[in-house]
């Protein structure tokens, strides 16, 4: 159903899901950016519609909603393990947009369809609804169209903010309940998606695992610095490490956490006995490139990059994530003249 | 011809070493412009200066070769870039009414600089606006963060930008970039305790290395802007010396404040012989002691709690007395 809301009256509805959902959603958090007096969009829990951010695109993705950043497991106290509270007893509503709604597919498929299902993803990923903010434009980087992500699927709420005026197409039963019950008419409405962007990219169909032994991977070596920021922000990437920590005042409690990893930085292929692998930020990058649009797909049957472009929104070296993609195919032309 | 040297002094014009002619001298406080000033200064030069500017160590420009009775045709020309850079003026079109304390340098702060801490060139004109114009030697210099590339330290009130960490240990994932780059690039003031980020606010110098560096915002600046002050360097022929720290995470009222508080500190004390009323703040407070300073300098400046203020001060530097 299609409603035209107000701020007001968006904000009724919205305390009436306050009931049974807490809300999440990208805000704009003044200055706290990487440099002063800038800013950064992240996700935090909302409590007024007006806290929202509808026209910018999120630094970081909801994925820290449904995967915390850093999590306590249990704790332990010598022959007793007690688990950690869960991080919210209600249900969740999470504002996203098309490109993170694919992306929730992603994390289901490792999190739950990976052989067993992860305790605690599940009981976050349960009783959550999915508000899908629309794009009326591409924002810079992105290249969603690509990746096919740019049209949402299985969404319960489609939302756009323009002039003060919140236009809402609502598929869910339960939500479409309390706007009738605030009398709001039913409107035509109209979401948008993006249908284009600046940017696209194109994945070589011949693509194979030889293109590792490309040049391509080198010019990486020098010019990222393993900050990680690429994984940290994307919606996709689902890496963590274990830690066990004892209290430093009484060294027979402690707790267990996971928190989230980065395949770019430091540690990431450190094993028992010292080893480490892909030392190199190149290797790094080539491992990182090719499992967003190669050997995931390999086992899913899809690309595991939606195209957001957050990484490329974010990289301190203005490294492309995207154009990288884009070496592919001379890469490949590469190796099979080379052989 | 007849010149009173005194008054054009005052005037931001200089007796040079070429007899008959004199050099305007343009402040631009806190080193930053609107770029279309730079075609009047090249009409200047080129209309009655010998057609060269030279830029000055204090972020202002001298356009030299100028009669000594072109002088009120080139105030005239000058006063647009006086009312655009905001400056305190008497009287309408008469120039720069002041020279003794000197254009308050910036260095290009967070503008542009990824390491500034604050907008050097807003505070400097602030300053600008509660000293100017004056014709005490002062001498005040603002950098954004504590690499001091404004070199703060050589004038009578440094200002070094500081941001006050603020840690989110809920997104924080012990990648270490923070504590690789404070110790290696700063004061190693972090280090990881089980797996999260332990901040020695005593070794901080709030230069903000970790908010840079944090890749997941678990690292971010303080709404607040904080500055380190600090007093009493100084070049010169007897001897030069390098500023202490007068206080640490200072505010920007508290610092104005100070400065203003020192005039009327210097008025009282300076040398009355003091050649031109020139004195160097410094040798005034060797005089009177540091602790008469102090109290001058802290009248009415109510300071924040994070606040640090030096108990006394001591100066070394290079004596040739």
């Amino acid at each position: 159903m299609g409603y035209i809301l107000n701020q007001d009256r968006m904000q009724v509805i919205l305390n009436e899901l306050q009931k049974d959902y807490i809300i999440y959603a990208p805000q704009n958090k003044v200055g706290e950016g990487m440099y002063s007096d800038t800013d950064v969009v992240r996700y935090e829990r909302i409590q007024q519609i007006m806290d929202v951010e509808f026209h910018k695109k999120s630094n970081y993705s909801f994925k820290e909603v449904l995967l915390p950043i850093s999590q306590t497991l249990f704790y332990y106290t010598e022959n007793e393990v007690k688990e950690a509270e869960v991080e919210r007893k209600k249900g969740a509503i999470i504002f996203l947009r098309s490109c993170d709604l694919h992306a929730v597919k992603r994390l289901d498929e490792m999190y739950l369809k990976n052989g067993f299902e992860d305790y605690y993803y599940k009981r976050l990923r349960d009783n959550v609804k999915f508000v899908v903010m629309g794009c009326e434009n591409s924002f810079e980087n992105c290249f969603c169209v690509s990746m096919g992500s740019n049209i949402p699927e299985n969404y319960d709420i489609a939302i756009e903010e323009r002039d003060g005026l919140y236009y809402v197409d609502c598929k869910d039963d339960e939500i479409n309940a309390l706007f009738e019950m605030s009398d709001e008419q039913k409107e035509a409405v109209t979401i948008h998606f993006v249908q284009t962007n600046d940017i696209t990219v194109s994945i070589p169909e011949n693509l194979s695992i030889d293109v590792i032994k490309s040049k391509m991977w080198d010019e990486y070596s020098s010019r990222c610095i393993n900050c990680g920021r690429c994984n940290f922000v994307c919606p996709t990437c689902t890496c963590f490490t274990m830690q066990d920590v004892f209290y430093t005042d009484n060294g027979k409690v402690g707790e267990r956490r996971r928190v989230h990893a980065s395949c770019m930085v430091d540690g990431y292929t450190e094993v028992a006995g010292g080893g480490s692998y892909r030392k190199t930020n190149g290797e790094r990058m080539r491992f990182k490139v090719l499992h967003k649009v190669y050997d995931y797909k390999k086992r899913n049957g899809y690309h595991m990059c939606v195209g957001c472009g957050r990484c490329d929104d974010v990289c301190p070296e203005y490294i492309s994530f995207s154009n990288c993609v884009n070496k592919l195919e001379g890469a490949m032309e590469e190796i099979t003249n080379h052989e | 011809m007849d010149i009173n040297t005194k008054k054009l002094k005052k005037n931001a014009f200089r007796v040079t070493k070429e007899r008959g002619l004199t050099a305007s001298r343009v402040r631009v406080p806190g080193g930053h412009m609107d770029a279309k000033y730079l075609s009047t200064l090249q009409e200047i030069a080129e209309k009655y200066g010998n057609g060269t500017v030279h830029i000055t160590v204090r972020q202002g420009f001298e356009i030299p070769g100028i009669k000594y009775e072109d002088m009120p045709q080139v105030n005239l020309l000058l006063q647009p870039i006086i009312e655009g850079l905001e400056i305190n003026q008497p009287d309408k079109n008469e120039g720069y009414s002041a020279s003794g304390t000197r254009n308050i340098v910036a260095c290009v702060g967070n503008r542009v600089c990824p390491y500034g801490c604050y907008d050097t060139s807003g505070f400097a004109a602030r300053i600008e606006k509660a000293v100017f114009p004056h014709d005490l030697h002062f001498k005040i210099a603002l950098t954004g963060c504590p690499n001091d590339c404004a070199k703060v330290r050589m004038h009578d009130f440094g200002i070094l930008g500081m941001t006050l960490p603020q840690y989110n240990k809920d997104r924080c994932v012990s990648c270490m970039a923070c504590v690789k780059a404070c110790k290696k690039k700063s004061v190693g003031a972090l280090t990881m305790v089980n797996g999260k980020v332990v901040r020695n606010h005593e070794k901080c110098i709030g230069c903000g290395e970790c908010a840079i560096q944090c890749p997941t915002r678990a690292w971010t600046r303080s709404n607040e802007k904080y500055y380190r002050l600090t007093l009493l360097g100084r070049t010169g022929k007897k001897n030069p010396r390098l500023a202490e720290d007068f206080i640490k995470w200072v505010d920007e009222e508290s610092i104005t404040k100070i400065i203003v508080n020192t005039y009327a500190y210097v008025e009282e004390y300076i040398d009355k012989d003091a050649p031109l009323r020139k004195e160097h703040i410094g040798y005034i407070v060797d005089r009177t002691g540091f602790e008469e300073y102090k109290k001058w300098a802290l009248k009415d400046v109510t300071l924040s709690e994070v606040a640090e203020v030096s108990k006394t001060m001591y100066w070394k530097g290079i004596s040739y007395l």
